[in-house]
């Protein structure tokens, strides 16, 4: 069963004689259970989006349901349906405020969703047990470290026990360790309570670990969907690296390139960059190969396209040159060194890197 | 009913960051507490038909006038606390919850409300101290005009904080309405004093009305058109205000 369902949504911004054509017709079906991951670079439209589908902004077109009820005649019935944790980036913060100990947070959100006294104690011992805020009861937001203040303001998303929660940028600005801690928490909210998690996101490592299903928006407009996986497969090939005596390149190059199911070929220092169909199939046979010529084979390696790919063969952009500037060490650095040192800390659970 | 319980929830959360933090509360007192020590024994020095007041007693006088400064200053920068909940994203929090989007800004303007009353309890006692002569029908009178005034002042400070979403706009915008509608209102000293055309512009602001209708009440005048002027002129602003500030907290994107 469909818990989002929205049709042609859009949103135009007019501002000082300007318009901005914000987001321009979303269609997004979402079902039951899912973590949806809304990916795109910076100013795509995710966030409108989001304030469209949690009632905080009115949508210049289109219509939806959300959680059951329909987003323009009941929003109060969404509301009280749905989770939201606005992201800690840009003019706003993430909804916590500094002045406030971390127990008044979950008490008030509670007496907001109208929830009884009890109920919300018992809901605020239970939350922080379940993000690892043990402890800090009685601490002042403002002494929270950022992983702490995010997982609180995602506790105040989930108060209530909505069927939905919307998190827009959760990770944004932690540290990867924070992070990685953090998509075990979200994974934990659908395995544990079957909670639909729909996530904006322009980490590609983030929607391509976490979510079941990715919607790719550029410009206001969804440009592919599907799983992370087959999103990949629609960029055509896998990426096969060998290495073999630096003598030998010459011939093993020619030898690969009669082989049909190689595309495409390059060499540098002894080190083969293939591209070819169906990877894991082509490997055995590459193998063969080059063994029934002898060639003498050090390593290979194949890996997969990454979302980054996808993005870039859908828009002609890289999502990573898009970075915003919260991590200012990456902004110093030059695209092509950025780009290399982002693959390397990707260790998401689709990326296969197969030795 | 959920807007008032809603009201509450949101206005036992301000009260709440308002004593774990009360140095406002007491910043705003100290104001009119040393005009009341530093200007107030200057105008015991002035021919009390000056002031208009009976002699031997310029407090009656010069309580309500401090009584309004007060309110003035007290409620018509509250729209600075809406800009650091909406920048740390507590207003949108807020909205996407079942709660009551005008108890967002009701809860508020009450807890506004119970902090001037309590500082113009202390003021007004003070006063008393000073050397004030007052019925107590004054005192309450004099309370449920600054509670008008707070009501609606506090409104439209929180409407036009979250319109602005801006300390830099905000700050100047409300000091030059502010500081010029006190000088015409005769919190000093009275607008009898001045030449003709002050007196005519000084018509134009509302808590000229106010003050008059408060200083009537100090001297025991309770029934004439001055308090009927004055009554009408704050219940008229404060709900003109409260109708602006409701119409803004219910906008969809504010
Ligand atoms: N309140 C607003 N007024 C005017 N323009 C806006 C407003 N909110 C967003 N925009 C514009 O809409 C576009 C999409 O923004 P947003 O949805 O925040 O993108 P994202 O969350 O993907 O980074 C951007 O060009 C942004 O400048
Ligand atoms: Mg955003």
């Amino acid at each position: 069963m469909a818990i989002i369902e929205a049709r042609g949504l859009a949103r135009t911004f007019t501002s000082r004689k300007r318009t901005v054509e914000a987001v321009r017709g979303v269609d997004l079906t979402v079902a039951d259970g899912e973590i949806v991951g809304f990916l795109g670079p910076n100013g795509a439209g995710k966030t409108t989006t989001l304030r469209m589908l949690t009632t905080l902004l009115k949508p210049t077109a289109g219509s939806a349901t959300v959680a059951g009820a329909d987003l323009l005649r009941d929003p109060v019935g969404v509301r009280r349906r749905i989770g939201y944790v606005p992201q800690a980036i840009g003019a706003t913060m993430g909804g916590t405020d500094p002045s406030c100990l971390v127990r008044e947070e979950l008490l008030d959100q509670a007496a907001l969703y109208h929830m009884g006294r009890d109920d919300a104690v018992r809901r605020a011992r239970l939350l922080t047990d379940q993000l690892d805020l043990t402890g800090l009861d009685q601490r002042l937001v403002k002494t929270l470290s950022g992983g702490q203040r995010r997982r609180l303001e995602i506790a105040l998303g989930l108060v209530h026990e909505p069927r939905l929660v919307f998190l827009d940028e959760p990770t944004t600005g932690l540290d990867p360790q924070a992070r990685s801690n953090l998509w075990d928490h979200i994974r934990g909210l659908r395995s544990d309570l079957g909670t639909t998690v729909f996530l904006t996101t322009h980490y590609l490592e983030e929607a391509d670990a976490l979510c079941d299903r990715v919607f790719i928006i550029d410009h206001g407009m969804i440009v592919a969907e599907g799983t992370p996986d087959a999103l990949k497969r629609r960029i055509s090939g896998d990426v096969v690296s060998l290495s073999v005596d630096a003598g030998a390149t010459a011939d093993a190059a020619a030898l690969l390139r009669a082989q049909a199911l190689v595309r495409d070929i390059s060499s540098a220092d002894g080190t083969l960059r293939l591209t070819v169909e169906h990877g894991e199939e082509a490997l055995p046979l590459l193998l063969r190969v080059l063994d029934a010529a002898g060639v003498t084979l050090h390593s290979i390696n194949l890996s997969r396209p990454t979302l980054d790919d996808v993005f870039l063969t859908l828009t002609g952009r890289s999502l990573r040159d898009d970075a915003p500037n919260d991590r200012p060490e990456d902004a110093a650095a030059p695209p092509r060194e950025r780009r290399s040192a982002a693959q390397e800390d990707a260790v998401p659970a689709g990326t296969a890197t197969k030795e | 009913m959920s807007f008032l319980r809603d009201t509450m929830v949101i206005f036992r959360r301000q009260e709440k960051l308002a004593l774990r933090n009360p140095a406002w509360v007491i910043i705003g007192l100290t104001q009119p507490i040393l005009y009341l020590a530093l200007f107030g024994p200057l105008l015991t020095r002035l021919p009390a038909s000056s002031l208009g007041v009976p002699a031997g007693n310029a407090y009656k006088f010069f309580v309500p006038g401090l009584l309004i400064q007060l309110g003035l200053f007290g409620s018509t920068f509250v729209g600075f606390t809406i800009i650091a909940d909406w920048r740390s994203g507590v207003i949108e929090r807020f909205r996407v919850t079942p709660v009551s989007r005008l108890a967002i800004m009701a809860g508020r303007v009450l807890r506004d409300v119970v902090t001037l009353v309590v500082q113009a309890l202390v003021l007004v006692l003070a006063g008393l101290a000073f050397g004030l002569r007052a019925q107590l029908g004054a005192i309450l009178i004099s309370f449920g005009f600054i509670v008008l005034v707070a009501v609606g002042l506090a409104s439209v400070s929180y409407a036009t904080g979250l319109l602005t979403k801006s300390e830099d706009a905000f700050a100047p915008m409300v000091n030059t309405i502010v500081v010029p509608l006190m000088l015409l209102s005769g919190i000093m000293l009275p607008m009898t004093l001045g030449p003709g055309w002050l007196q005519g512009i000084a018509r134009i602001s509302p808590f000229r009305y106010i003050i008059d209708a408060m200083r009537e009440a100090f001297q025991g005048h309770y029934f004439n058109t001055i308090m009927v002027e004055g009554i009408a002129v704050a219940a008229g602003m404060a709900a003109m205000f409260l109708w602006l500030g409701s119409r803004v907290f219910l906008r969809e994107n504010a």
